[in-house]
């Protein structure tokens, strides 16, 4: 059973990333405007200059 | 519109040489605009950043402070085709959105807790029945109570705190139980841990914590929806006046920007948007938005006068009492603030239900504990069994039964057109049986219109219509509306008090008062057929005509009405208008119960005698003098015309020009409760199997985890059933033209 000694540590580790990039990306803002977020994929904005 | 607007009270400068305004946009439908916004304001000179947010069509615009005036930014929007008004963020909704953002972090903490904890408790399950060391088993369980505290201690807090609320206030909410539960279950899990025991309930915990918060979010989310679009339609509202300055320089402000003791300056024609005492001038008002009666009334020097009312001839200046959301009646205020309090005694039907879920629950626990010592177990197993009825009856798909069908029917209210402002409104709107209209500009469109358009020679009616454009009279403005063309005539006179003339293909042509037009006859006659409506007369060379204007029903009205009555709603109208003028309203919609000249007490009194027969009764309307009835009334309903105080105080608001909203909101509502009742069974349903089991002692943690994750999925999936399609006869498909304006 000597595996789980890495194994358990990077399941939570792997699981503290993703509750740590869901929390910077709230303060980001990203949540503020879900809809448009859907929309502005769309323009091409970034093709112009 | 070519006055400049003065927008630099709203205005924020934060001190490094920018400045920063948020504007709530009007017309934005499709992805297209937010380019199309973005890239026009940031071509003009000075503007550092321009940024829309298309979920609330809310604008943010920062510039180099001075480099460009505030109002050409509107006036830029104007030019690409958006109505943009600046946009004040109230307190509330700020509180809201950081309450909001504030569970969401507590929903993800809980969604990372439960999903570890649940990979380790597999691990244990999966282990038990085949070859898991006690050492193993150990380590993970330390690992779980490693993870679920903190979680807990993070996460519960919403929890904690309500609960602690309620118990200072001697009550008891649903929040009461979770927390027992949760605090009794995690005790003994660490307590079963440090026994080496086989079960513990941590994951149990987690999971349930993380239901609830979904729950908890939902209903914050609906709630901040509703701000949000409260706060923007309160911004699109947003009336203008024109302010008169020290120097008597005449400034265009938002009303907003108005102090009491200013001075306002009101042309023929506009609106009052502020409530004050006339200082000069004369003129007669229309006071049907704030009392209901349709017949003008003469100002005086000294006299009040509303916002909301409609200015004919004269030009005033007033002294501003009250602007923005003062603006009231004394009276108004006093009624308001009784009939407000009566329906705060309303109580929720989640409240109802845990008010008598939660005694019970703690009963069977506590009957579990003694029942299982009584018949000669230890006291730990007495104690175990009693924390898995605890947990398996804390209110998993109880908390998320009712938020989720409020967030789906609100949804569907929403593209039928209506705002809620009020949560608990789709409970109260589901057993109305009694529906009280308002007549003007409730079951009347707010602005006036031709009446016998259909009897005039169609060139005959045009030609009035155009020359009405060139007078700033309310009535031409009705009559203009009829126009086609919409150019003026040219050299198009207008005389004061009397109307407008000009001569077109050298024929003279005029609209006004039938003596201006030398057709007083004619307007005998048809005053005498048409009572209640305003007459106005045309002349072409020899020929006459007379045009009756006034508040047309709503296009939908006869049908809704109709309608309503077809589902067993009885139909009455309180109007504040002259009899006279209700009655022939009242027979176009086969009402036969119906009042005219009723003040604002006198709407209320007649609301109680109807509440005091046992009725439910929806009150519909507008007017300022409406406000008391509307919050006296069990649910409430104002189009989105209504005088503002009058909207904060409905439940929900309706948009556009028909009346179709009203009949949706009875169906989409009715749907909801029937929809939260069914859930409220399921958990019921699920809760008489559950306890037994739990009670003989059969429920270990992945029973109980199965359990919670089960009913709650079934109880949102039903739910869902609340957004419409359930029958064409209750159908909320949304009609087109309310979607593009809902949109």
């Amino acid at each position: 059973m000597n595996v789980l000694l890495y194994l358990v540590p990077a399941a939570l580790i792997l699981g503290l990333t993703g509750l740590a990039a869901f929390l910077w990306s709230l303060r980001n803002g990203q949540y503020d405007d879900i809809q448009g977020a859907a929309v502005r994929v769309l323009s091409d904005d970034d093709l112009r200059s | 519109m070519t006055e400049a607007l003065d927008l630099s009270v709203f205005v924020k400068r934060p001190g490094d040489g920018t400045a920063h305004l948020d504007l709530a946009v009007e017309g934005i439908d499709c992805a297209a605009c937010i380019d199309e916004i973005e890239d026009g304001l940031e071509r003009l000179d000075g503007v550092l950043d321009a940024r829309l947010n298309y979920t609330n069509h809310r604008l943010s615009v920062e510039w180099r402070d001075g480099a460009v005036a505030p109002s050409m930014l509107v006036e830029e929007l104007r030019r690409l085709g958006y109505r943009a008004h600046p946009f004040q963020s109230r307190l509330v909704e700020e509180e809201e959105a950081r309450r909001a953002q504030w569970l969401l972090k507590c929903l993800a903490v809980a969604g990372f807790a439960s999903m570890n904890i649940m990979l380790l408790a597999v691990s244990v399950w999966s282990g038990n029945v085949t070859d898991i060391t006690q050492e193993t088993r150990d380590l993970f369980h330390w690992l779980a109570a490693l993870i679920a505290l903190p979680t807990v201690a993070y996460a519960g807090q919403p929890f904690f705190r309500s609960a602690l609320g309620a118990l200072r206030n001697r009550r008891t909410n649903m929040d009461v139980p979770i927390v027992i539960g949760i605090m009794l279950a995690l005790t003994m899990s660490v307590v079963e841990t440090l026994n080496h025991a086989e079960h513990t309930y941590f994951d149990s915990v987690v999971m349930l914590l993380f239901f609830l918060l979904c729950g908890r979010y939902l209903d914050q989310a609906m709630r901040r929806k509703t701000r949000a679009v409260a706060g923007n339609l309160a911004a699109l509202k947003s009336e203008v006046a024109h302010r008169i300055g020290q120097d008597g320089e005449v400034v265009l402000v938002p009303t907003a920007a108005l102090d009491p003791g200013d001075k306002v300056l009101v042309r023929p024609g506009e609106r009052i948007a502020v409530d004050g005492i006339v200082l000069s001038g004369a003129s007669e008002i229309d006071e049907s938005l704030v009392t209901g009666e349709t017949a003008r009334r003469a100002t005086e020097v000294g006299g009040r006068v509303y916002a909301g009312s409609l200015n004919y001839d004269g030009t005033l200046t007033l002294r501003v009492t009250a602007a923005g959301k003062g603006t009231l009646l004394d009276e108004v205020e006093r009624l308001l603030a009784n009939a407000a309090s009566a329906k705060s005694r309303y109580v929720q039907l989640a409240d109802r239900v845990a008010r008598a879920y939660a005694p019970v629950v703690h009963l069977a626990a506590a009957l579990t504990a003694i029942v299982w010592i009584a018949t000669g177990s230890s006291v730990h197993d007495a104690i175990i069994t009693a924390v898995a009825v605890l947990i398996i009856t804390c209110p998993c798909a109880l908390a998320l039964a009712i938020p989720v069908v409020q967030v789906v029917a609100s949804g569907a209210l929403f593209r039928a057109g209506v705002f809620l402002n009020a949560g608990d409104a789709l409970e109260r709107l589901a057993v109305v049986d009694t529906v009280v209209f308002d007549k003007t500009g409730t079951l009347t469109l707010p602005e006036m219109r031709v009446v016998n358009a259909g009897t005039l020679a169609p060139d005959l009616l045009e030609a009035a219509a155009r020359l009405g454009l060139s007078s700033h009279h309310p009535l031409a403005a009705a009559v203009s509306q009829e126009a086609r063309n919409r150019r003026p005539f040219d050299g198009a006179v207008e005389e004061h008090g009397q109307g407008v003339h000009a001569v077109v293909d050298g024929v003279e042509v005029r609209l006004g008062s039938p003596g201006f037009c030398g057709a007083e006859e004619l307007a005998r006659d048809a005053a005498a057929d048409w009572p209640s409506a305003s007459v106005i007369a045309f002349a072409w060379g020899e020929k006459r005509a007379i045009l009756l204007v006034q508040q047309a029903l709503r296009p939908d009205a006869v049908d809704v009405v109709r309608s309503l009555r077809e589902r067993g709603l009885d139909c009455r109208i309180l109007s504040g208008d002259r009899p006279e003028a209700v009655a022939p309203i009242a027979a176009a919609l086969g009402i036969q119960m119906w009042r005219g000249g009723c003040n604002p007490a006198e709407k209320i009194e007649a609301l109680e005698a109807l509440k005091a027969d046992g009725r439910k009764v929806m009150m519909v309307g507008d007017g300022l003098n409406d406000a008391p009835a509307l919050a006296s009334a069990h649910v409430s309903l104002s189009p989105i015309s209504a005088a503002d105080l009058t909207q904060a105080q409905a439940d929900a608001v309706f948009l556009g020009d028909r009346l179709r909203p009203v009949l949706e909101t009875v169906a989409i509502s009715r749907r909801a409760h029937r929809l939260m009742q069914q859930n409220l069974r399921i958990a019921l349903v699920y809760n008489l199997v559950a306890v037994p089991l739990a009670f003989l002692g059969y429920v270990t943690p992945l029973v109980a985890a199965l359990a919670m994750s089960g009913s709650s999925t079934l109880v949102t999936l039903n739910a869902l059933r609340a957004r419409g399609a359930s029958g064409p006869a209750e159908s909320a498909a949304p009609r087109p033209d309310l979607v593009i304006q809902g949109a």
